[in-house]
Protein backbone atom coordinates (compact mmCIF):
# COMPACT_ATOMS: atom_id res chain seq x y z
CA UNK A 1 0.00 0.00 0.00
CA UNK A 2 3.08 2.58 -1.17
CA UNK A 3 1.83 3.51 -4.28
CA UNK A 4 -0.75 6.50 -4.52
CA UNK A 5 -3.05 5.84 -7.56
CA UNK A 6 -4.05 9.82 -7.72
CA UNK A 7 -1.83 11.85 -9.40
CA UNK A 8 0.86 13.79 -7.79
CA UNK A 9 0.52 17.17 -6.47
CA UNK A 10 -1.06 19.78 -8.85
CA UNK A 11 0.01 22.82 -10.27
CA UNK A 12 2.80 21.51 -12.07
CA UNK A 13 2.41 22.60 -15.72
CA UNK A 14 3.73 20.34 -18.42
CA UNK A 15 7.13 21.33 -19.81
CA UNK A 16 8.22 22.97 -16.21
CA UNK A 17 12.39 22.69 -16.78
CA UNK A 18 13.82 19.96 -13.96
CA UNK A 19 15.14 22.33 -11.29
CA UNK A 20 16.13 21.80 -7.86
CA UNK A 21 13.01 22.93 -5.82
CA UNK A 22 13.23 26.62 -4.03
CA UNK A 23 13.13 26.99 -0.46
CA UNK A 24 11.05 29.51 1.50
CA UNK A 25 12.78 32.31 3.69
CA UNK A 26 10.40 30.47 6.60
CA UNK A 27 11.77 26.82 5.85
CA UNK A 28 14.15 26.47 8.89
CA UNK A 29 10.72 27.29 11.05
CA UNK A 30 8.48 25.01 8.99
CA UNK A 31 11.29 22.17 9.61
CA UNK A 32 11.14 23.19 13.64
CA UNK A 33 7.67 22.76 13.35
CA UNK A 34 7.86 19.30 11.98
CA UNK A 35 6.26 20.30 8.72
CA UNK A 36 5.62 17.58 6.14
CA UNK A 37 7.01 18.66 3.38
CA UNK A 38 5.70 18.48 -0.79
CA UNK A 39 6.85 19.98 -3.95
CA UNK A 40 4.73 22.87 -5.39
CA UNK A 41 4.94 24.91 -8.36
CA UNK A 42 8.86 24.28 -8.20
CA UNK A 43 9.33 24.88 -3.91
CA UNK A 44 9.08 22.69 -1.67
CA UNK A 45 6.63 23.81 0.98
CA UNK A 46 4.72 22.53 4.04
CA UNK A 47 2.28 19.90 2.80
CA UNK A 48 0.72 19.67 6.50
CA UNK A 49 2.22 20.21 10.13
CA UNK A 50 0.19 17.71 11.72
CA UNK A 51 -2.96 16.67 11.20
CA UNK A 52 -5.02 18.35 7.78
CA UNK A 53 -8.09 17.76 8.86
CA UNK A 54 -7.34 19.51 12.14
CA UNK A 55 -5.79 22.27 10.03
CA UNK A 56 -8.59 22.52 7.91
CA UNK A 57 -11.09 22.79 11.18
CA UNK A 58 -9.17 25.73 12.44
CA UNK A 59 -9.18 27.98 9.67
CA UNK A 60 -12.63 27.24 9.48
CA UNK A 61 -13.30 27.46 13.35
CA UNK A 62 -10.50 29.83 14.60
CA UNK A 63 -7.45 30.73 11.99
CA UNK A 64 -4.68 29.37 10.06
CA UNK A 65 -1.27 30.91 9.68
CA UNK A 66 -0.21 29.75 5.65
CA UNK A 67 3.60 30.68 4.34
CA UNK A 68 2.49 31.72 0.58
CA UNK A 69 5.85 32.56 -0.36
CA UNK A 70 6.42 30.69 -3.26
CA UNK A 71 3.51 32.71 -4.77
CA UNK A 72 4.70 35.04 -7.86
CA UNK A 73 4.83 39.00 -6.40
CA UNK A 74 5.12 41.65 -9.25
CA UNK A 75 5.52 44.62 -9.01
CA UNK A 76 4.74 47.33 -12.13
CA UNK A 77 4.85 50.87 -12.36
CA UNK A 78 5.08 53.92 -14.40
CA UNK A 79 2.51 56.46 -15.87
CA UNK A 80 1.71 53.84 -18.40
CA UNK A 81 1.02 50.84 -15.93
CA UNK A 82 -2.18 51.21 -15.53
CA UNK A 83 -3.81 51.18 -19.32
CA UNK A 84 -0.26 48.76 -20.03
CA UNK A 85 -2.59 46.27 -17.79
CA UNK A 86 -5.85 47.54 -19.21
CA UNK A 87 -4.11 45.66 -22.01
CA UNK A 88 -2.41 42.72 -20.80
CA UNK A 89 -5.28 41.57 -18.46
CA UNK A 90 -8.50 41.12 -18.07
CA UNK A 91 -10.65 43.70 -16.05
CA UNK A 92 -9.85 47.03 -16.16
CA UNK A 93 -6.59 48.15 -13.35
CA UNK A 94 -7.15 51.80 -14.80
CA UNK A 95 -10.61 51.84 -13.43
CA UNK A 96 -9.97 49.99 -10.29
CA UNK A 97 -9.46 52.53 -7.05
CA UNK A 98 -6.66 52.95 -5.37
CA UNK A 99 -6.06 50.54 -2.10
CA UNK A 100 -8.40 47.85 -3.99
CA UNK A 101 -7.85 44.20 -4.73
CA UNK A 102 -9.56 42.64 -7.88
CA UNK A 103 -9.62 38.92 -9.09
CA UNK A 104 -8.16 38.54 -13.01
CA UNK A 105 -6.63 36.25 -15.68
CA UNK A 106 -4.06 36.74 -18.12
CA UNK A 107 -4.91 35.03 -21.22
CA UNK A 108 -3.55 34.00 -24.34
CA UNK A 109 -4.53 34.83 -27.73
CA UNK A 110 -6.93 32.23 -28.22
CA UNK A 111 -8.60 33.25 -25.24
CA UNK A 112 -7.09 30.43 -23.49
CA UNK A 113 -6.41 31.63 -19.27
CA UNK A 114 -2.47 31.53 -18.97
CA UNK A 115 -2.97 32.14 -14.96
CA UNK A 116 -5.16 33.81 -12.89
CA UNK A 117 -4.05 36.51 -10.41
CA UNK A 118 -4.90 38.85 -8.09
CA UNK A 119 -3.67 42.83 -8.93
CA UNK A 120 -3.53 45.39 -6.02
CA UNK A 121 -3.46 48.85 -6.93
CA UNK A 122 -1.15 50.67 -4.29
CA UNK A 123 -1.17 54.11 -6.16
CA UNK A 124 -2.12 55.96 -9.17
CA UNK A 125 1.11 54.31 -10.82
CA UNK A 126 1.80 51.09 -8.98
CA UNK A 127 0.29 47.98 -9.10
CA UNK A 128 1.25 44.88 -7.15
CA UNK A 129 0.48 41.40 -8.15
CA UNK A 130 0.28 37.99 -6.73
CA UNK A 131 0.08 35.29 -9.35
CA UNK A 132 0.76 31.26 -9.38
CA UNK A 133 4.05 29.93 -8.30
CA UNK A 134 4.21 27.43 -11.68
CA UNK A 135 3.75 30.19 -13.45
CA UNK A 136 5.55 32.70 -12.76
CA UNK A 137 8.27 32.44 -15.59
CA UNK A 138 5.68 32.19 -18.11
CA UNK A 139 3.42 35.72 -16.66
CA UNK A 140 6.35 37.70 -16.34
CA UNK A 141 7.37 36.91 -20.02
CA UNK A 142 4.25 37.77 -21.52
CA UNK A 143 3.82 40.76 -19.26
CA UNK A 144 6.76 42.11 -20.30
CA UNK A 145 6.10 41.78 -23.73
CA UNK A 146 2.37 43.27 -23.66
CA UNK A 147 3.50 46.12 -21.37
CA UNK A 148 6.08 47.55 -24.00
CA UNK A 149 4.87 50.05 -25.88
CA UNK A 150 3.64 51.63 -22.33
CA UNK A 151 5.48 53.53 -20.06
CA UNK A 152 5.75 51.30 -17.47
CA UNK A 153 7.77 48.98 -15.32
CA UNK A 154 7.91 45.46 -14.43
CA UNK A 155 9.81 43.95 -11.80
CA UNK A 156 9.75 40.40 -10.13
CA UNK A 157 9.93 40.51 -6.64
CA UNK A 158 9.17 37.28 -5.78
CA UNK A 159 12.82 35.71 -4.36
CA UNK A 160 13.23 39.21 -2.60
CA UNK A 161 10.07 39.15 -0.39
CA UNK A 162 7.36 37.02 1.40
CA UNK A 163 3.73 36.22 2.03
CA UNK A 164 2.36 35.05 4.70
CA UNK A 165 -1.28 34.38 5.52
CA UNK A 166 -4.01 34.65 8.11
CA UNK A 167 -7.29 33.24 7.23
CA UNK A 168 -10.60 32.55 10.14
CA UNK A 169 -12.89 34.08 12.06
CA UNK A 170 -9.87 35.53 14.50
CA UNK A 171 -7.93 36.56 11.48
CA UNK A 172 -8.61 40.49 12.65
CA UNK A 173 -7.76 39.81 16.21
CA UNK A 174 -4.65 37.88 15.53
CA UNK A 175 -3.37 40.93 13.08
CA UNK A 176 -4.35 43.24 15.74
CA UNK A 177 -2.87 41.53 18.45
CA UNK A 178 0.35 41.44 15.83
CA UNK A 179 0.41 45.03 15.60
CA UNK A 180 0.26 44.63 11.77
CA UNK A 181 -3.09 46.30 11.39
CA UNK A 182 -4.10 49.28 13.44
CA UNK A 183 -7.47 51.19 14.25
CA UNK A 184 -8.10 52.08 11.11
CA UNK A 185 -8.70 48.51 9.69
CA UNK A 186 -8.66 47.40 5.72
CA UNK A 187 -11.64 46.23 4.62
CA UNK A 188 -12.53 43.49 2.18
CA UNK A 189 -10.63 43.11 -0.62
CA UNK A 190 -8.85 46.20 0.17
CA UNK A 191 -4.59 46.61 0.15
CA UNK A 192 -2.41 49.32 2.13
CA UNK A 193 1.47 49.74 2.24
CA UNK A 194 2.12 50.05 5.64
CA UNK A 195 5.07 49.62 7.88
CA UNK A 196 5.46 46.84 10.78
CA UNK A 197 8.58 47.36 13.27
CA UNK A 198 10.59 49.37 10.67
CA UNK A 199 9.92 46.85 7.23
CA UNK A 200 7.74 48.08 4.51
CA UNK A 201 4.45 45.58 3.97
CA UNK A 202 1.94 45.40 1.65
CA UNK A 203 -1.23 44.08 3.73
CA UNK A 204 -4.30 42.56 1.77
CA UNK A 205 -7.24 41.20 2.89
CA UNK A 206 -7.80 38.61 -0.03
CA UNK A 207 -7.24 35.02 0.39
CA UNK A 208 -8.21 31.53 -0.92
CA UNK A 209 -10.15 29.89 1.74
CA UNK A 210 -13.57 31.22 1.61
CA UNK A 211 -12.87 32.89 5.20
CA UNK A 212 -12.00 36.23 5.94
CA UNK A 213 -8.28 37.01 6.39
CA UNK A 214 -5.34 38.61 5.04
CA UNK A 215 -2.27 38.42 3.58
CA UNK A 216 0.88 40.12 3.95
CA UNK A 217 3.49 40.62 1.87
CA UNK A 218 7.17 41.63 3.34
CA UNK A 219 11.19 41.56 2.41
CA UNK A 220 12.21 37.94 2.99
CA UNK A 221 14.79 39.63 5.72
CA UNK A 222 11.68 40.56 7.93
CA UNK A 223 8.98 37.30 7.52
CA UNK A 224 10.64 35.00 10.27
CA UNK A 225 10.12 38.01 12.66
CA UNK A 226 6.57 38.42 11.69
CA UNK A 227 5.84 34.81 11.37
CA UNK A 228 7.14 34.02 15.26
CA UNK A 229 4.80 37.19 15.88
CA UNK A 230 1.84 35.77 14.62
CA UNK A 231 2.53 32.74 15.47
CA UNK A 232 2.88 34.31 19.57
CA UNK A 233 0.05 36.54 19.13
CA UNK A 234 -2.11 33.58 17.61
CA UNK A 235 -1.63 31.33 20.38
CA UNK A 236 -5.00 32.38 22.42
CA UNK A 237 -7.07 32.38 19.67
CA UNK A 238 -6.30 29.03 18.56
CA UNK A 239 -4.13 30.10 15.38
CA UNK A 240 -2.98 26.58 12.83
CA UNK A 241 -0.13 26.24 10.96
CA UNK A 242 -1.48 25.26 7.81
CA UNK A 243 0.20 23.71 4.82
CA UNK A 244 -1.03 22.59 1.29
CA UNK A 245 -3.08 19.80 1.71
CA UNK A 246 -5.41 21.95 3.91
CA UNK A 247 -5.00 25.12 1.88
CA UNK A 248 -6.51 22.74 -0.96
CA UNK A 249 -9.63 21.79 0.99
CA UNK A 250 -10.90 24.96 2.05
CA UNK A 251 -10.59 26.33 -1.22
CA UNK A 252 -12.00 23.37 -3.04
CA UNK A 253 -15.02 24.02 0.07
CA UNK A 254 -15.12 27.83 -1.30
CA UNK A 255 -15.60 26.87 -4.99
CA UNK A 256 -11.98 28.38 -5.52
CA UNK A 257 -10.11 27.22 -9.12
CA UNK A 258 -6.95 25.80 -9.38
CA UNK A 259 -5.14 26.59 -11.86
CA UNK A 260 -3.91 23.58 -13.48
CA UNK A 261 -7.27 22.04 -12.43
CA UNK A 262 -10.10 24.43 -12.84
CA UNK A 263 -8.21 26.33 -15.42
CA UNK A 264 -5.81 26.11 -18.29
CA UNK A 265 -4.43 27.49 -21.87
CA UNK A 266 -7.25 24.77 -23.26
CA UNK A 267 -10.03 26.68 -20.96
CA UNK A 268 -11.46 30.17 -21.30
CA UNK A 269 -12.53 31.91 -18.30
CA UNK A 270 -16.17 31.02 -18.84
CA UNK A 271 -15.32 27.52 -19.16
CA UNK A 272 -13.54 27.51 -16.39
CA UNK A 273 -16.79 28.78 -14.32
CA UNK A 274 -15.25 32.34 -14.20
CA UNK A 275 -17.24 33.83 -16.88
CA UNK A 276 -18.03 36.38 -14.03
CA UNK A 277 -15.00 38.38 -14.27
CA UNK A 278 -15.25 38.68 -17.93
CA UNK A 279 -16.34 42.09 -18.19
CA UNK A 280 -16.94 44.36 -21.46
CA UNK A 281 -14.23 47.36 -21.31
CA UNK A 282 -13.74 49.96 -24.14
CA UNK A 283 -10.01 49.38 -24.79
CA UNK A 284 -8.65 46.20 -26.54
CA UNK A 285 -6.83 43.49 -24.51
CA UNK A 286 -5.39 40.17 -25.50
CA UNK A 287 -7.66 37.59 -26.16
CA UNK A 288 -10.59 39.97 -26.76
CA UNK A 289 -11.27 38.88 -29.95
CA UNK A 290 -11.25 35.01 -29.03
CA UNK A 291 -13.50 35.39 -25.96
CA UNK A 292 -15.73 37.44 -28.48
CA UNK A 293 -15.66 34.76 -31.34
CA UNK A 294 -15.13 31.18 -29.04
CA UNK A 295 -18.14 29.28 -28.34
CA UNK A 296 -18.57 28.26 -24.67
CA UNK A 297 -17.52 24.28 -25.23
CA UNK A 298 -17.65 23.00 -21.68
CA UNK A 299 -18.72 24.37 -18.60
CA UNK A 300 -17.42 24.04 -14.62
CA UNK A 301 -20.19 22.50 -12.70
CA UNK A 302 -20.30 21.47 -8.70
CA UNK A 303 -21.14 18.00 -7.66
CA UNK A 304 -22.12 16.44 -4.53
CA UNK A 305 -21.99 12.84 -3.01
CA UNK A 306 -23.07 10.43 -0.03
CA UNK A 307 -20.64 8.25 1.37
CA UNK A 308 -17.39 9.08 1.81
CA UNK A 309 -15.88 8.21 -1.46
CA UNK A 310 -13.98 10.90 -3.31
CA UNK A 311 -14.23 12.15 -6.81
CA UNK A 312 -10.67 12.61 -7.43
CA UNK A 313 -9.30 14.39 -10.37
CA UNK A 314 -8.92 12.90 -13.98
CA UNK A 315 -12.24 10.29 -12.70
CA UNK A 316 -14.87 10.47 -15.75
CA UNK A 317 -18.33 12.06 -14.97
CA UNK A 318 -21.18 10.58 -16.91
CA UNK A 319 -25.27 11.39 -17.17
CA UNK A 320 -27.38 9.27 -18.35
CA UNK A 321 -24.58 6.69 -18.89
CA UNK A 322 -22.92 8.60 -21.36
CA UNK A 323 -19.02 10.25 -20.19
CA UNK A 324 -19.81 13.81 -20.72
CA UNK A 325 -16.80 15.02 -19.00
CA UNK A 326 -13.99 14.85 -16.05
CA UNK A 327 -13.40 15.85 -12.44
CA UNK A 328 -10.68 18.94 -12.19
CA UNK A 329 -10.53 18.64 -8.26
CA UNK A 330 -12.23 16.73 -5.76
CA UNK A 331 -12.01 16.18 -2.27
CA UNK A 332 -14.41 14.48 1.06
CA UNK A 333 -15.15 18.09 2.10
CA UNK A 334 -14.06 17.79 5.94
CA UNK A 335 -16.75 20.64 6.99
CA UNK A 336 -19.44 18.88 4.77
CA UNK A 337 -18.64 15.35 5.56
CA UNK A 338 -19.43 14.39 1.97
CA UNK A 339 -17.77 13.95 -0.77
CA UNK A 340 -17.77 17.47 -3.36
CA UNK A 341 -15.70 17.89 -6.34
CA UNK A 342 -15.66 20.32 -9.11
CA UNK A 343 -16.08 19.02 -12.71
CA UNK A 344 -15.56 20.23 -16.30
CA UNK A 345 -18.72 18.74 -18.47
CA UNK A 346 -19.05 19.33 -22.38
CA UNK A 347 -21.69 20.93 -24.26
CA UNK A 348 -24.89 22.62 -22.47
CA UNK A 349 -24.46 22.58 -18.51
CA UNK A 350 -26.52 20.65 -16.65
CA UNK A 351 -28.80 21.61 -14.34
CA UNK A 352 -28.85 21.85 -10.21
CA UNK A 353 -30.11 18.65 -9.41
CA UNK A 354 -29.28 16.70 -11.93
CA UNK A 355 -28.11 13.20 -10.95
CA UNK A 356 -24.81 11.83 -12.40
CA UNK A 357 -21.97 9.28 -11.81
CA UNK A 358 -18.27 9.23 -11.18
CA UNK A 359 -16.27 6.12 -12.41
CA UNK A 360 -14.03 5.87 -9.38
CA UNK A 361 -11.77 3.40 -10.31
CA UNK A 362 -14.37 1.66 -12.09
CA UNK A 363 -17.16 2.09 -9.65
CA UNK A 364 -20.04 3.97 -11.08
CA UNK A 365 -20.93 6.26 -7.98
CA UNK A 366 -23.94 8.49 -7.60
CA UNK A 367 -23.06 12.19 -7.32
CA UNK A 368 -25.31 15.01 -8.28
CA UNK A 369 -24.91 18.81 -9.93
CA UNK A 370 -24.90 21.12 -6.85
CA UNK A 371 -24.45 25.04 -6.45
CA UNK A 372 -21.10 26.65 -6.09
CA UNK A 373 -19.70 27.33 -3.26
CA UNK A 374 -19.84 24.49 -1.44
CA UNK A 375 -19.39 25.97 1.94
CA UNK A 376 -20.11 29.51 2.48
CA UNK A 377 -18.97 31.35 6.08
CA UNK A 378 -21.34 32.59 8.49
CA UNK A 379 -21.69 36.89 8.71
CA UNK A 380 -19.29 38.14 11.09
CA UNK A 381 -19.71 40.75 12.97
CA UNK A 382 -15.67 42.30 12.70
CA UNK A 383 -16.22 42.22 9.51
CA UNK A 384 -16.13 45.62 7.76
CA UNK B 1 8.46 5.77 13.04
CA UNK B 2 10.50 4.98 15.79
CA UNK B 3 8.02 2.29 17.36
CA UNK B 4 7.81 -0.94 16.01
CA UNK B 5 6.32 -3.69 17.71
CA UNK B 6 8.47 -6.48 18.37
CA UNK B 7 6.19 -8.99 18.02
CA UNK B 8 4.96 -8.07 14.48
CA UNK B 9 5.01 -9.32 11.34
CA UNK B 10 5.47 -6.62 8.19
CA UNK B 11 5.29 -6.83 4.35
CA UNK B 12 7.37 -3.84 2.35
CA UNK B 13 4.55 -2.31 1.57
CA UNK B 14 3.90 -0.92 4.99
CA UNK B 15 1.49 -3.81 6.50
CA UNK B 16 1.58 -5.45 9.62
CA UNK B 17 0.36 -8.72 10.54
CA UNK B 18 0.12 -10.70 13.94
CA UNK B 19 0.38 -14.16 14.60
CA UNK B 20 0.79 -15.21 11.23
CA UNK B 21 1.35 -18.88 11.95
CA UNK B 22 -2.17 -18.99 14.21
CA UNK B 23 -5.57 -19.37 13.21
CA UNK B 24 -6.81 -15.55 12.73
CA UNK B 25 -3.68 -13.36 11.50
CA UNK B 26 -4.56 -9.95 12.36
CA UNK B 27 -3.73 -7.21 9.53
CA UNK B 28 -3.61 -3.62 9.53
CA UNK B 29 -0.97 -0.66 8.11
CA UNK B 30 1.80 0.55 10.10
CA UNK B 31 2.40 3.98 12.25
CA UNK B 32 5.28 4.63 9.14
CA UNK B 33 2.21 3.91 6.28
CA UNK B 34 -0.32 6.00 8.75
CA UNK B 35 1.79 8.95 9.15
CA UNK B 36 2.70 9.14 5.26
CA UNK B 37 -0.63 8.67 4.31
CA UNK B 38 -1.59 11.16 6.01
CA UNK B 39 -5.92 11.69 7.74
CA UNK B 40 -7.02 8.74 6.25
CA UNK B 41 -10.93 9.48 5.22
CA UNK B 42 -12.27 6.57 4.13
CA UNK B 43 -11.25 2.37 4.25
CA UNK B 44 -12.51 0.10 1.62
CA UNK B 45 -11.94 -3.67 3.51
CA UNK B 46 -12.68 -7.16 1.82
CA UNK B 47 -16.02 -9.36 3.02
CA UNK B 48 -15.87 -11.60 5.80
CA UNK B 49 -15.94 -14.87 3.96
CA UNK B 50 -13.84 -13.51 1.00
CA UNK B 51 -10.55 -15.26 0.12
CA UNK B 52 -7.40 -13.21 -0.24
CA UNK B 53 -4.24 -13.73 -2.12
CA UNK B 54 -0.86 -13.10 -0.92
CA UNK B 55 0.21 -10.02 -2.52
CA UNK B 56 -3.92 -9.41 -4.02
CA UNK B 57 -5.23 -6.71 -3.82
CA UNK B 58 -8.22 -6.60 -1.32
CA UNK B 59 -8.87 -3.20 -0.45
CA UNK B 60 -8.24 0.75 -0.36
CA UNK B 61 -7.13 3.20 1.89
CA UNK B 62 -7.59 7.02 1.07
CA UNK B 63 -6.17 9.85 2.85
CA UNK B 64 -7.26 13.26 1.47
CA UNK B 65 -5.04 13.61 -1.03
CA UNK B 66 -4.64 9.71 -2.14
CA UNK B 67 -5.65 6.72 -2.33
CA UNK B 68 -3.69 3.00 -1.77
CA UNK B 69 -4.72 -0.24 -2.30
CA UNK B 70 -4.47 -2.65 0.11
CA UNK B 71 -2.47 -6.20 0.01
CA UNK B 72 -3.18 -9.06 1.86
CA UNK B 73 -0.09 -10.15 3.38
CA UNK B 74 -1.21 -14.01 3.79
CA UNK B 75 -3.58 -15.65 1.85
CA UNK B 76 -6.43 -17.34 3.12
CA UNK B 77 -10.26 -16.54 4.35
CA UNK B 78 -11.44 -13.32 5.91
CA UNK B 79 -12.66 -14.24 9.18
CA UNK B 80 -13.56 -10.79 10.87
CA UNK B 81 -13.29 -7.20 9.46
CA UNK B 82 -12.57 -4.35 11.72
CA UNK B 83 -16.40 -2.59 11.53
CA UNK B 84 -14.87 0.48 13.73
CA UNK B 85 -12.47 1.32 11.30
CA UNK B 86 -14.99 1.58 8.68
CA UNK B 87 -17.03 4.27 10.87
CA UNK B 88 -13.89 5.67 12.29
CA UNK B 89 -11.11 6.12 9.64
CA UNK B 90 -8.98 7.69 11.94
CA UNK B 91 -8.21 4.87 14.06
CA UNK B 92 -5.74 4.05 12.05
CA UNK B 93 -4.07 7.70 12.32
CA UNK B 94 -4.44 7.62 16.16
CA UNK B 95 -3.59 3.71 16.79
CA UNK B 96 -2.28 1.93 13.72
CA UNK B 97 -1.24 -1.22 15.51
CA UNK B 98 -4.08 -1.14 18.29
CA UNK B 99 -7.80 -0.12 17.12
CA UNK B 100 -7.22 0.90 14.26
CA UNK B 101 -6.67 -3.38 12.78
CA UNK B 102 -8.20 -3.80 9.66
CA UNK B 103 -9.27 -7.38 9.30
CA UNK B 104 -8.07 -10.85 10.54
CA UNK B 105 -7.51 -14.29 8.29
CA UNK B 106 -7.50 -17.62 8.85
CA UNK B 107 -4.10 -18.20 6.98
CA UNK B 108 -3.59 -20.96 4.55
CA UNK B 109 0.10 -21.33 3.52
CA UNK B 110 3.13 -19.62 5.40
CA UNK B 111 3.93 -15.96 4.14
CA UNK B 112 7.00 -14.30 3.40
CA UNK B 113 7.07 -11.43 5.44
CA UNK B 114 9.84 -8.97 7.71
CA UNK B 115 10.49 -9.50 11.29
CA UNK B 116 10.28 -6.21 13.18
CA UNK B 117 14.42 -5.44 12.84
CA UNK B 118 13.91 -6.14 8.78
CA UNK B 119 11.21 -3.52 8.95
CA UNK B 120 12.94 -0.90 11.18
CA UNK B 121 15.75 -1.34 8.91
CA UNK B 122 13.65 -1.00 5.49
CA UNK B 123 11.77 2.27 6.89
CA UNK B 124 14.96 3.79 8.17
CA UNK B 125 16.56 3.35 4.93
CA UNK B 126 13.74 5.70 3.63
CA UNK B 127 11.44 3.15 2.29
Amino acid sequence: MTEPVTPPAPGRPPGRPPAPPLDSPLDSRHRAAGAKFTDFGGWRLPLRFGSELAEHQAVRQAAGLFDLSHMAQLEVGGPGAADGLDFALLGAPSLQAEGRAAYSMILAQDGGVIDDLIVYRLGRERFFIIANAANRAVVVEALARRLDGFDATLADVTLERALIAVQGPRALAIMRAAGLVRAADLGYYRAAEAEWEGWPVVLARTGYTGEDGFEVSCPKAAAGAIWDRLVLAGRPFGLARVGLAARDTLRLEAGMPLYGHELDRQTTPAEGGQGAFVRPKETDFVGRAALADRAVSKHLVGLIGDGRRAARAGYPVLIDGQVRGRITSGALSPTLGRPIALASINGPAPAVGTPVEVDIRGQLTPFQVTSIPFYRKPNQKDEL
Amino acid sequence: MSSTPADLFFTPDHEWVADPGGPRARVGVTAFAAEALGDVVFVSLPAVGDHVDAGGECGEIESTKSVSPLYAPVAGEVTAVNEAVLNAPELVNEEPFGAGWLFEVAPTAAADLLDAAAYAALTEAGA
